[in-house]
């Protein structure tokens, strides 16, 4: 049998946390990086007798997550108990949803070579996210830090519909560009905000049976994900091939070594015992409460890619490249407003800082520069003042210091050659050291003029006025 | 005068009159502790000095007229499963032994916002589990009308306390009968309010969708006073309802003529002692001398009731008790070799044998596969109990029952046989199960010299209808008088 005969299925279990001021059940800052216990009360601590108070809007964030991937919202909920040890859960339960999660049946549409599939979603949930141990910082054992303890989270489990890795990926992407443009989560994917648990099985093609799952908990990053789902494809195909049975278990994915390990904790199959939370009334939506919501809800990808596509002129692919961040699209918006140009506004987002972000492995939202440097540095460029060339390595520097591109352009000296004479010199000096090029070019070469050009970039480190520069040479040549 | 055996209102007149002082109040009281508490032992923690140095203050304000509340300065003791900030709350386990509340509960705010002074906190069934007080970790207390009997439970260090005028009242908590059943034994007040009337925030939860604080008093208006501090809606608590304030004591009007009161036969069968039945059936001729209709009826759920009680407490509380694992507060074992041993020797060697039996219970009942069988049932059960108290309600305005099937009994009789143990909530579990209030008072008093409990149920949130039906009996019979004179064998 090949690789080939298989077909991989995935489903995705979504934790994004949501972007509240306060915690789910108190009033602690739900704020990242604070110093270890700060944000706490008896609440988030678990004291003796202290008691959950519903924050409503997560509620509200998880209605418009909802409303946002198509769910059904229920108008009867309630929260659950999901009962076990472990020292970042202070309660040793977790107050999460169990059979009357808040949305179900949604769906989104993911699109791949032009075509587009749909994603189905089983529910999304309302939960705590549990604490944080920080292992050996301070020597031997394990330290406590319960400043995430009780922030908000939904929880986004899709139906097994993905085939491939790059499913998977364009999934998750889709989740979080709507998340972030509907304003619920901030989805920074390093902060641990947004992390999704990877269900993965393989099967014959053509089969009717799901194959048997195996699960890799917390995955925080696009390369990981897809790294972790190849992997393990191949390894449970290899498995099967060799006449072996898949285990239903939860995997742990290495990153370094590129492999899944068996968490080998099989003796403690976990028994949640949930059961609904006495401490928290039922959570009951009115139609009007519901509709409201998705009355007041902002503009999503898809209807701001229709707009680039008719305001801006862009093509379909430059348009859906911006729209799937909402954060670069911001910038480009931002950005266009300052200088006016979209197409170059355009090209510079979609080229060099999507070719740096790429290079960085970092999300648009770590870009370090404001939209304004970018405009200006566009201005620059239009105005004469830098070469395009120049201007890349403007970005580079954007990228390390960023700061007015102005200054950058003073502080190293980069500003464009545009005076008559200085130009002169260069061509003369040019043309002195490649007589060949003179006669290529007389000969009708005109790949010498490109050449001579270059030459020149070269000698003036890129700062000479390319069109200056062509023109002179050109008359020169034509003396 | 022993000021001592006052009630709460008989003090406040004489306060008023500026016949007694703050001072003079409290010192009669710490007196008192220390005269009969080696007897009783119903305090965990004796708040004596802190009381003193409290109402010499309170006193100097009230002088100066910064204080004018009515209640300022009058003494209270506290179940010890009741948050007060920078004391210990211990829950009478060794899990807690030295665990010092960072908050006030709710009630301990509105508490001290009235200036009252905290005595001491009293003993307990460890984490509120128990009929007895003898699950306590620390001590037995014992019962002031006959040291040799159990003062009853969970809030039993509180009936006591009360009963042995060491405190004037005190705080109790209920979530099958733990401040009805104590205050039935020890010949006092208890009252077990509305689920939803009084905040849970603070209370040391043992069963969230059951358990109650409530007061436990000398007499019925002392309750209707207490009520009125400390009922209320609280944003901290979600399962308190919003509702218009009440003046309870405006309730209490010494009449019931006409009232409507269901007698259901299921609480008069088998199990209930033949003096306490006759008890019962006596108080039931006063009412209808009173002018009130007593009808016989069947509340047929009844049998089911404590079973259903069982599994939704247990239930709760295996899940209400995993914070104590030993990790942020509370009893770490000394000896553990990884994460898993740190919560089972800390578990195991923290919480007693009532405890345990309960968590395991209430884990058991939750587990995958038996679920369906015993706690989804036991909720359908639920309901159907709250459906039978409905049907009641449209024809009676008051349910009348004894507190409990016999009177206290001796001290280590029934520690060692939990089943006849949870026998002795029989009467007093169905009222949390369906959420109602309820109200032990004193109806007499057996052969043997010991107290005998009535307890009127009344529909969600009539606790006016019940403390109205106690008062009026209790101003006809005064019962309360037996107790009062201090029967405390020495």
């Amino acid at each position: 049998m090949l690789r080939e005969d298989y077909e991989v299925v995935i489903g995705l279990e979504v934790h994004a946390e949501l972007s509240t001021k306060t915690k789910i059940f108190c009033s602690c800052p739900t704020e990242f990086g604070a110093a270890p216990n700060t944000h706490t009360c008896p609440v988030c601590m678990a004291m003796p007798g202290a008691l959950p108070v519903l924050n409503e809007k997560v509620v509200e964030y998880a209605v418009k997550a909802g409303l946002a991937t198509n769910c059904s919202i229920t108008k009867e909920s309630k929260n659950d108990r999901k009962n076990y040890f472990y020292p970042d859960l202070p309660k040793s339960y977790q107050i999460s949803q169990f059979d009357k999660p808040l949305c179900t049946n949604g769906r989104v549409d993911i699109e791949e070579d032009g075509k587009t599939k749909t994603i189905g979603i089983t529910r999304i949930h309302i939960e705590e996210d549990a604490g944080k141990l920080n292992h050996n910082e301070f020597g031997s054992g394990s330290l406590v830090d319960l400043n995430r303890a009780g922030v908000p989270l939904i929880e986004i489990v899709s139906e097994p519909d993905m085939r491939s890795s790059k499913d998977a990926e364009n999934y998750l992407r889709k989740i979080k560009s709507i998340l972030e443009y509907i304003e619920v989560s901030d989805c920074k994917m390093q902060e641990g905000s947004l992390r999704a648990d990877v269900n993965v099985s393989v099967r014959k093609k053509g089969a009717k049976e799901f194959g048997t799952r195996t699960e890799m908990k917390n995955m925080n990053s696009f390369r990981s994900i897809v790294r972790a789902i190849d992997y393990e494809a191949e390894r449970q195909i290899e498995v099967i091939e060799n006449g072996g049975k898949i285990d239903q278990e939860t995997l742990r994915w290495d990153d370094v070594s590129g492999k899944t390990f068996s968490m080998r904790d099989k003796e403690d199959a976990q028994d949640y015992r949930y059961f609904p939370e006495p401490d928290l009334v039922a959570i009951r939506l009115s139609n009007e409460y519901i509709e409201n919501i998705r009355k007041n809800l902002p503009e999503l990808p898809e209807s701001r890619k229709k707009r680039y596509l008719e305001e801006y002129k862009l093509t379909e692919k430059e348009a859906k490249m911006l729209t799937a961040s909402k954060y670069m699209s911001n910038l480009f918006e931002e950005a266009l407003k300052i200088c006016g140009n979209a197409k170059a506004v355009s090209n510079w987002l979609l080229s060099d800082v999507s070719r740096i972000l790429n290079e960085k492995e970092i999300e648009p939202d770590q870009i370090p520069f404001t939209a304004e440097n970018l405009a200006k540095m566009i201005m620059l460029i239009e105005k004469g003042t830098i070469s395009s060339a120049i201007g890349k390595k403007v970005l580079e520097e954007l990228f390390e210091n960023p700061k007015d591109p102005e200054k950058i352009i003073e502080e190293k000296g980069w500003i464009q050659i545009s005076d008559e004479g200085a130009i002169k010199e260069v061509v003369m000096k040019i043309l002195e050291n490649n007589p060949q090029s003179i006669a290529d070019f007389k000969a009708g070469k005109d790949r010498a003029l490109g050449f001579l050009v270059g030459q020149a970039m070269k000698e003036t480190k890129g700062k000479a006025n390319p069109k200056m520069l062509n023109d002179m040479f050109l008359e020169e040549l034509n003396k | 005068m022993d000021i001592t055996k006052l009630t709460v209102h008989e003090i406040q007149e004489k306060l008023k009159s500026k016949e007694l002082t703050i001072t003079q109040i409290t010192k009669a009281y710490v007196e008192n502790i220390e005269n009969k508490e080696k007897d009783v032992q119903a305090f965990i923690t004796p708040l004596k000095k802190e009381a003193l140095k409290q109402a010499e203050e309170i006193q100097k304000k009230v002088e100066k007229k910064e204080i004018t509340n009515s209640l300022a300065g009058i003494p209270i003791g506290i179940k010890d499963n009741i948050c007060t900030k920078g004391l210990k709350t211990t829950c009478a386990s060794k899990m807690l032994e030295n665990f010092v509340a960072p908050y006030d509960a709710t009630v301990m705010e509105k508490i001290n916002n009235e200036n009252m002074i905290n005595l001491g906190k009293l003993n307990m069934d460890e984490f509120a589990m128990g009929g007895s007080t003898e699950y306590s970790y620390f001590q037995k207390t014992r019962n002031p009308w006959d040291l040799n009997r159990v003062p009853g439970g969970s809030s039993g260090g509180s009936a006591a306390a009360v009963a042995a005028n060491m405190v004037p009242w005190a705080l109790g908590s209920d979530t099958g009968g733990s401040i009805r059943q104590p205050a039935s034994f020890c010949g006092v007040v208890g009252l077990k309010p509305t689920y939803g009337l009084v905040s849970r925030y603070g209370l040391v939860a043992f069963a969230s969708s059951l358990d109650q604080i409530g007061p436990i008093t000398k007499d019925v208006q002392d309750s209707a006073i207490l009520l009125n501090v400390i009922a209320g809606h609280d944003e901290k608590d979600t399962t308190s309802v919003k509702k218009e304030k009440i003046d309870y004591t405006k309730a209490l009007k010494n009449d019931v003529k006409g009232l409507k009161i269901g007698i259901p036969k299921e609480y008069f069968g088998e199990g209930i002692n033949a003096e306490v039945k006759q008890s019962l059936e006596e108080a039931i001729e006063t009412y209808k001398k009173l002018g009130a209709t007593v009808e016989e009826f069947s509340l047929n759920i009844a049998d089911y009731a404590l079973a259903t009680y069982y599994i939704i407490a247990c239930a709760e509380a295996s899940s209400n008790l995993g914070r104590f694992d030993g990790i942020r507060y509370g009893y770490r074992a000394e000896n553990y070799e990884n994460l898993k041993e740190l919560y089972r020797n800390s578990r195991s060697e923290g919480f007693g044998p009532e405890v345990k039996r309960r968590i395991i219970l209430g884990t058991y009942v939750l587990s995958s596969g038996y679920y369906d069988a015993y706690y989804k049932k036991a909720q359908q059960v639920r309901t159907l109990v709250k459906e039978e108290f409905d049907k009641a309600f449209e024809k009676y305005d008051v349910l009348l029952t004894p507190t409990a099937p016999t009177v206290a009994f001796e001290i280590g009789t029934r520690s060692n046989n939990p089943l006849e143990m949870y026998l002795a909530d029989i009467c007093t579990v169905s009222v949390n199960i369906a959420g109602l209030p309820a109200i032990s008072i004193p109806c007499g008093i057996d052969s043997q010299g010991m107290p005998i409990g009535m307890q009127l149920i009344g529909n969600k949130f009539q606790e006016e209808t019940i403390l109205n039906s106690a008062y009026t009996y209790e101003q006809n019979c005064r019962v309360r008088d037996v107790s009062k004179s201090d029967k405390m064998s020495h």
